[in-house]
């Protein structure tokens, strides 16, 4: 059983939801990111999301655009960050580590390469969020043969036939994409996540994370509600901007925030 | 390098999911794949239409003034001695560019589609002006997505663009050009995928576009082919034009593909010089990536990261290129080569003095190149140039370079 498949099997047992926080690597500097990682996990995070950054982020608000422009000045490449993902298995052997990003980087280093170094330093998943499935053969090929899960989106916007497709293809959990737009835009509607959720449901037994619009408490709880996790970015991201010349406060003020959330979503 | 792939296969491409042999594909948000079929599907059934046809037709001909003229560049020609010159005038179109060949076509399914807003990306502003034109034409609410970087050195443009009634949004993220441009306009469109239409400016991004386009840009190609044989009684022995998306280089080439003894060359933007990194030849100095949408040549760096690019012609300034050029290129089909700045320069002020015909830097290019080629040519030879679009917009610029306010 896959470590992401465990945490869910856990939760599930004490019926509670999976808190997924997403940072970009690397942001504002290399240093602060493994601190954080442990301070995620240490509030509340069942799972990590780690943003590998890009020069394009074309699915991207300008929260996590600029957190990219931050982490690439950071000198921040691909194989820095699973340097990080390594550095953190050194202390947590739990916690599943989610790659999210884009195609271009993975290219670079090649498939079965990549999916090697990932394995080998501890990484669980990969997220590629401009790799819809029908390019998708290969890549899904080096990642099972290396035990990872393959997380794909669905968009309010996919087909029943489609979503039945990707839920397949995917492993892990899949990501429900909760507003039409690039993260950290409008506010979702519950309601519609709700009813969305429940179709995804009908198709696969994979557990449904939703993310894009969920802003705070009162949203990771609603959501949390209908789903099986609440994936959060923007207002993470957006703690650590304020905090670019202060590092040393990054991980226990964007902790605070996850524990919030966690409470929040606790008490739903 | 001879080509050893079936002509007629290569210029049957794309196969059904906007494949170039390994090029191309779709490779976008999971939010824009449902548009991007039903767009597909759409484009397949319109083009295959009679009555389509007919009403692009008609707007070619009676909006934009086509068929452009095939010139004989007689006394450039006769300078350099060698191969005669024909120019193709794209320059002469309505709005001074090969962009509105596409952009009467996306205009045309998105008032099919009933979409009330159409949104563009624009390097030299050119297929900004292209867009806003259309969409002034058919009532359609028009915001066009310009680098900051290009905002400035495209004054001329950007208030074209006003005038019509476009909105033009200033892109300050990345490096400030086209490719960030690009990043935005696909921004929007995730956003309001409901009611907008993107009108892609090139032969890039996602499945169908770099088709789509193609197919909207090829009169260039169909046109000069007939021309030729009409004026010169043969077909050319080479193409020449410039390539930054590739949209007018493929519209030129695409109906001569199947023609093994035309030459087919690309020319790209070679900025300070393609040993100095400062350039946007991602054929010829890049290495296959994805990005926009598909897999083609990048300018990267080691670890996939897009790298800034240099062209003093905006409308090159772009690190990728579309697909099919990618795979022209690994076939042997056509060949691409890089023209500096300074050269692209000298071009734009020798075919002004000895055609009188001021081209866009972009097509400078492309001159540039044939001015070389043509010496190592006979007489008797037909070198045929794309002249994609008219100088007007690039006075500022040349003006620039020479210290002079104007």
């Amino acid at each position: 059983m896959s470590r992401i498949q465990s945490c869910f099997e856990k939760l599930k047992v004490s019926g509670r939801k999976a808190l997924i926080p997403y940072v970009t690597a690397g942001d504002p500097v290399q240093e602060v990111t493994v601190d954080l990682m442990h301070a995620l996990a240490d509030s509340g995070a069942d799972i990590i999301e780690l943003g590998v950054p890009f020069s394009d982020p074309m699915a991207d608000g300008p929260v996590i655009q600029l957190a990219c422009e931050r982490a690439l000045r950071a000198g921040t490449r691909l194989l820095d960050v699973l340097a990080m993902v390594a550095e953190f298995r050194q202390r947590n052997t739990d916690t599943p580590v989610v790659l999210m990003g884009y195609l271009n980087p993975v290219e670079a280093i090649g498939y079965r390469t990549f999916m090697e170094k990932a394995r080998e330093a501890g990484v669980d998943g990969v997220l590629t969020v401009d790799l819809p499935p029908e390019e998708a053969d290969e890549f899904c090929a080096a990642l099972r043969d290396n035990g990872l899960d393959a997380i794909f989106l669905l968009a309010p916007t996919t087909s029943d036939a489609r979503m039945k497709q990707i839920c397949e293809r995917g492993s892990g959990y899949v990501y429900y994409v909760s507003v039409k737009g690039v993260t950290g835009s409008a506010a979702l509607n519950v309601d519609e996540v709700e009813s969305r959720v429940t179709a995804i449901r009908s198709m696969t037994n994979l557990p449904v994370g939703v993310g894009f619009g969920i802003k705070d408490r009162a949203s990771a709880a609603a959501v949390s509600r209908v789903s099986d996790g609440v994936i959060v970015g923007s207002v993470l991201v957006n703690k650590i901007a304020e905090l670019a010349d202060h590092p040393e406060r990054i991980a226990p003020e964007v902790a605070a925030i996850v524990a919030d959330l966690r409470a929040g979503m606790d008490d739903a | 390098m001879p080509t050893t792939v079936d002509l007629n296969e290569l210029m049957a491409l794309p196969d059904a999911t906007g494949h170039f042999g390994p090029y191309g594909g779709r490779f976008a948000s999971e939010t824009l794949m449902g548009a991007l079929d039903e767009l597909a599907a759409l484009y397949e059934k319109m083009w295959r239409d009679p009555e389509f046809q007919a009403e692009f037709d008609r707007d070619l001909a009676h909006y934009v003034g086509r068929p452009s003229p095939l010139y004989h560049a007689e006394r450039l020609s006769r300078e350099l001695g060698g191969a005669q010159i024909y120019l193709k005038r794209e320059d002469l179109n309505h709005t001074g560019a090969h962009k509105v060949n596409n952009t009467i076509g996306q205009a045309l399914l998105a008032k099919f589609m009933g979409k009330p807003r159409v949104i563009a990306e624009t390097g030299a502003g050119q297929h900004g002006v292209a867009s806003a034109t259309v969409a002034a034409r058919l009532g359609l609410e028009c915001v066009v997505y310009m680098g900051a970087e290009d905002v400035r050195r495209q004054a001329l443009n950007v208030y074209r663009m006003k005038l019509l009634g476009a909105t033009v949004v200033p892109v300050q993220s990345g490096t400030r050009t086209l490719k960030d441009a690009l990043n935005e306009a696909m921004r929007d469109w995730v956003t309001n995928v409901d009611n907008t239409f993107y009108i892609i400016g090139t032969v890039a991004g996602p499945h169908p576009y770099p088709k789509m386009v193609r197919d909207f840009q090829c009169v260039i190609g169909r046109e000069a082919r007939q021309q030729c044989l009409a004026q010169t009684g043969k077909l050319p022995d080479a193409l020449v034009a410039c390539v930054g998306g590739g949209s007018n280089a493929i519209g030129l080439f695409h109906p001569f593909i199947g023609d093994a003894d035309v030459r087919m060359v690309g020319v790209e933007a070679g900025g300070y010089g393609l040993e100095t990194g400062q350039h946007a030849a991602p054929l010829c100095k890049g290495r296959p990536g994805v990005l926009h949408g598909n897999r083609t040549y990048l300018m990267e760096d080691d670890a996939g990261q897009i790298i800034g690019t240099h062209s003093v012609s905006a409308g090159l300034d772009y690190p990728g290129v579309g697909p099919e050029h990618a795979w022209l290129k690994d076939t042997g089909r056509a060949e691409y080569v890089a023209i500096n700045d300074d050269e692209a320069l000298d071009a734009f002020r020798r075919l002004t003095r000895v055609e009188g015909i001021m081209p866009a830097l972009e097509s400078a290019h492309a001159i540039a190149h044939a001015i070389k080629m043509a010496p190592q040519m006979s007489p008797d030879q037909v070198l045929l140039v794309n002249l994609s679009g008219r100088g007007d917009k690039d006075i500022h610029t040349v003006a620039d370079i020479d210290g002079i306010t104007v």
